[in-house]
C-alpha cells in the first residue's frame, strides 16, 4: 500500500473503531436493541482484505458482526447507525437491525445471523458471477467457529468442484461465542481444513494491516484470475465479548492485554509516525474529527430520522404485488 | 391439447423457460447426466450443458443455499430436492435466507428461486422416505407454496413460479409423476394464488390438494351415484397463501365441508382451512367440518400398516356420510 492509502485507511479504521464504541454507548442508553456484535480489535482483517479487493465492485457477504464490512464496502455510516436505531432511513429500513445490514448498491450482500449460513450463499453469488461472466469475485468473511457447521464442508466441496470465484476469509478470533477454539475444534489452524477439498489456503497475522494486505492481494489475484476459490485465515482477536450480553468470563484479562499490545490501529499509526508520514497531533486530530463526525452527523441523523410506519408492517414480505400479478393471477400477457 | 404425463409437463416447463432465459438454471441430485430420479429434467443436460444443469453433490443444505445466493444476482434457479424428506436439511437456507432476505434487507435483495420436491407416501418407502411436509412450508412468511394435482397445473405452476420474484416451494408427489392429463399446447401460466373448482356440486365441499384431490373426485363420483349427494371438489393448489375467498364461496353454497389431506392432522392444511371457515363463514355451516388425514405415526414399512396409516377416497366417503347422518 502507498503511504497515502495507508493514511486514508488509518482514518477509516479510526472511524470503524469509534463507530463501534459509539454503538456500545448507544446500546447502554437503550437506543439500540436486540443483539449487538462489535468489531474492535479485528479492523485490520476487513480493511486489509478490502484494500486488496475492489469495494463496491466485488460482492461481500458476512455474518452478524457486519457493521464495519458494510461501511468498508461503501455503505453510509449514517444509514448503518440509523438501522441500529431501527429507523426508516436505516440501510435495511429498520427491518433488519444490527445483524442484517445490507447495501445492494455497494454490493454488500448482507449480514446473516445463522453461523455459517453465508458460506453457500457466497458460493451461489460466485456461481452467478461465473454464469454472467463478470470480473467480480465473491468475498465471504466469517469467523473460525463457522467452520464447524456442515455447510462449511458442503460449500468448500462445491466451490472447489466448480472452480467458483470466491474468497473465503476466516477471521480466526479464537472464540466461538464463549467457547475457545481449543475446546471446540480439533484443528486450531483453520486453513488446514480446506486441504481436504484441494483449496489453496494461507494464514497470516490479522492484526498487522500490511501483512494482511500482502496476503490478501495474492488471494484476491488468485480468485480473480479464474483459478477457483481461495481460503485466507487471519489470526485476530475481538476485544469485546461475542455480543453485549457477554462478560468474557471464559478468558483472562491478561490474555486480552497481550492482544491489545498489538492493536491494529496503533500499529499502523506508529508505523506512519516513524516513517515521518504523520505526527501524533495529526492522529489526535483524526480522532477528534471522527468523533465529531459521528456525533454531529451519524448520531444526529439516526436520532432525528423517522420510525417506520406501522401501516408498512407487511411491506417487503413479498415482491411488490402489482409487478407480480401476471404470475399470481395467471393472466400473463 | 397434448395428453402427457406429470413429469413430462414439468420437463416441458423447464425446457421452455431455460430456452427463453439464459439466467434460468436447474440444480439437484442426479438431475443432469442421469436425467432426474423422476425424469423431470430429462434431456436438459444434453441441451443446456453442465453450467446450467448442475448435478450437485448430496449436500441439500449446501446446494440449496448456493442456488439462493445465485438468485440474489438475478439467476433463476430451479432447485430439485429429490425427496421432501431431505428438505429438512435445506430448510435453514430456504427459511432463513430465501424467505427472509427481502424483508430483512428492506426490499433490497430478493430470492427468485423455485424449490421443487417430491413428497408423499409412495409404496413402502418407510419412515424417512414417505413424509408429507407441506404443513411446515406453509407457515413461513415470505415463501409461496403450491402443489399441483395434475399435469396442467404441474406445467403452469412451474412456469409461473420461475417468473415470480418471490421464492416458491412446489410440493409434488412421488405417485403422480406418471399420471396423464391434458396440457395446453400454447404456453400457459397457472395462477400461483387461488383455488380451482375441480367438480361443481351443491351439498358438500370436499377440499383437497395434490393427491387428495383425486380421492375427493373419486368420492364425489361414489356419493353422487350411490347416495345422491352432490359434492363440490375444490383443489387448493395454493397452500400459501390459502384461498380465503374461494373457501368462503364454496362453503357458503354447500354449507358443509370435508378437508382431505395425506398429511397428519395436527397443525395442517385441514386445521387451517377450518380456521378460515370459522373466520369467514361460520354461520353458513349446517354441520361441523370434518378432517380426513393420516395417522400420527412415522410411516410404517409393512404394507397393511402403511395402508391403514394413509387415508383414501373411501375415508372421504365415510366422512361425508357421517356429516349427513348416514353412517
Amino acid at each position: 500500500m502507498k503511504i497515502e492509502d495507508k493514511k486514508r485507511v488509518l482514518r477509516e479504521m479510526v472511524l470503524h473503531r469509534r463507530f463501534e464504541e459509539r454503538c456500545y454507548q448507544a446500546y447502554i442508553e437503550r437506543k439500540i436493541g436486540g443483539f449487538l456484535h462489535l468489531y474492535p480489535g479485528q479492523e485490520a482483517c476487513c480493511n486489509g482484505v478490502m484494500e486488496a479487493a475492489r469495494p463496491g465492485h466485488d460482492y461481500v457477504i458476512t455474518g452478524y458482526r457486519d457493521h464495519v464490512h458494510a461501511i468498508k464496502c461503501g455503505a453510509d455510516p449514517k444509514e448503518v447507525m440509523a438501522e441500529l436505531y431501527g429507523k426508516e432511513t436505516g440501510s435495511s429500513k429498520g427491518r433488519g437491525g444490527s445483524m442484517h445490514i445490507f447495501d445492494a448498491d455497494k454490493r454488500f450482500m448482507g449480514g446473516y445471523a445463522l453461523v455459517g449460513g453465508p458460506f453457500p450463499l457466497a458460493a451461489g453469488i460466485a456461481k452467478a458471477i461465473q454464469l454472467k461472466g463478470g470480473d467480480e469475485i465473491a468475498i465471504c468473511f466469517l469467523g473460525d467457529a463457522a467452520n464447524n457447521q456442515g455447510v462449511f464442508h458442503e460449500t468448500m466441496n462445491m466451490a472447489a468442484l466448480w472452480k467458483l470465484p470466491v474468497l473465503f476469509v476466516c477471521e480466526n478470533n479464537l472464540y466461538g461465542i464463549g467457547t475457545s477454539i481449543e475446546r471446540s475444534t480439533a484443528v486450531i489452524h483453520q486453513h488446514k481444513r480446506v486441504a481436504a477439498y484441494n483449496i489453496p489456503a494461507d494464514e497470516c497475522d490479522g492484526q498487522d494491516i500490511d501483512i494482511v494486505y500482502e496476503h490478501a492481494r495474492k488471494a484476491v489475484d488468485h480468485v480473480r484470475a479464474g483459478n477457483g476459490p481461495f481460503f485466507l485465515e487471519l489470526m485476530t482477536y475481538r476485544y469485546r465479548g461475542h455480543s453485549m450480553s457477554d462478560s468474557r468470563g471464559y478468558r483472562s484479562r491478561e490474555e486480552e492485554e497481550v492482544w491489545k499490545q498489538r492493536d491494529p490501529i496503533l500499529m499502523l499509526r506508529d508505523r506512519l509516525i516513524t516513517a515521518g508520514a504523520m505526527t501524533m497531533t495529526d492522529y489526535e486530530t483524526i480522532e477528534k474529527e471522527t468523533d465529531a463526525y459521528i456525533e454531529n452527523e451519524v448520531i444526529k441523523f439516526s436520532e432525528e430520522s423517522p420510525e417506520p410506519r406501522v401501516e408498512d408492517l407487511e411491506k417487503y414480505v413479498f415482491a411488490d404485488r402489482e409487478t407480480q400479478l401476471p404470475w399470481l393471477t395467471g393472466k400473463a400477457a | 391439447m397434448a395428453n402427457i404425463m406429470y413429469w413430462e409437463a414439468i420437463q416441458r416447463a423447464h425446457d421452455e423457460e431455460m430456452a427463453r432465459d439464459p439466467l434460468v438454471i436447474c440444480m439437484g441430485e442426479d438431475i443432469g447426466v442421469a436425467g432426474g430420479t423422476y425424469k423431470a429434467t430429462k434431456g436438459l443436460y444434453e441441451k443446456y450443458g453442465p453450467l446450467r444443469v448442475m448435478d450437485t453433490p448430496i449436500s441439500e443444505g449446501g446446494f440449496t443455499g448456493l442456488g439462493i445466493g445465485a438468485s440474489f444476482l438475478g439467476i433463476r434457479p430451479i432447485i430439485e430436492i429429490m425427496s421432501v424428506n431431505f428438505a429438512w436439511l435445506a430448510m435453514d437456507q430456504m427459511f432463513n435466507s430465501a424467505a427472509k432476505v427481502r424483508y430483512m434487507s428492506g426490499g433490497q435483495l430478493t430470492a427468485p428461486c423455485v424449490f421443487r420436491s417430491a413428497g408423499g407416501a409412495a409404496h413402502q418407502l418407510g419412515a424417512q422416505h414417505s413424509a408429507r411436509m407441506e404443513k411446515v412450508f406453509m407457515g413461513i412468511a415470505g415463501l409461496r407454496v403450491v402443489t399441483p394435482s395434475n399435469p396442467k397445473q404441474a406445467y403452469g405452476l412451474l412456469k409461473s413460479a420461475i417468473r415470480c420474484d418471490d421464492p416458491v416451494f412446489i410440493n409434488e408427489h412421488e405417485l403422480m409423476y406418471n399420471m396423464k392429463g391434458e396440457v395446453p399446447d400454447a404456453e400457459y401460466f397457472h395462477p400461483l394464488e387461488g383455488s380451482d373448482v375441480a367438480r361443481a356440486g351443491t351439498d358438500v365441499t370436499l377440499f383437497g390438494y395434490n393427491i387428495s384431490v383425486h380421492w375427493c373426485l373419486k368420492a364425489a363420483e361414489i356419493l353422487d351415484k350411490q347416495y345422491g349427494i352432490s359434492a363440490e371438489v375444490v383443489d387448493l393448489y395454493s397452500l400459501s397463501p390459502l384461498d380465503r375467498a374461494g373457501i368462503k364461496e364454496s362453503v357458503s353454497k354447500t354449507h358443509r365441508a370435508v378437508i382431505a389431506e395425506e398429511d397428519e392432522a395436527p397443525v395442517g392444511v385441514g386445521s387451517e382451512v377450518i380456521a378460515i371457515i370459522n373466520e369467514e363463514c361460520f354461520f353458513e355451516l349446517d354441520a361441523a367440518p370434518v378432517r380426513v388425514h393420516s395417522a400420527l405415526v412415522p410411516q410404517p414399512y409393512n404394507h397393511t400398516l402403511e395402508k391403514a396409516a394413509i387415508p383414501d377416497h373411501e375415508d372421504v366417503v365415510k366422512a361425508v356420510l357421517k356429516l349427513f347422518g348416514k353412517a
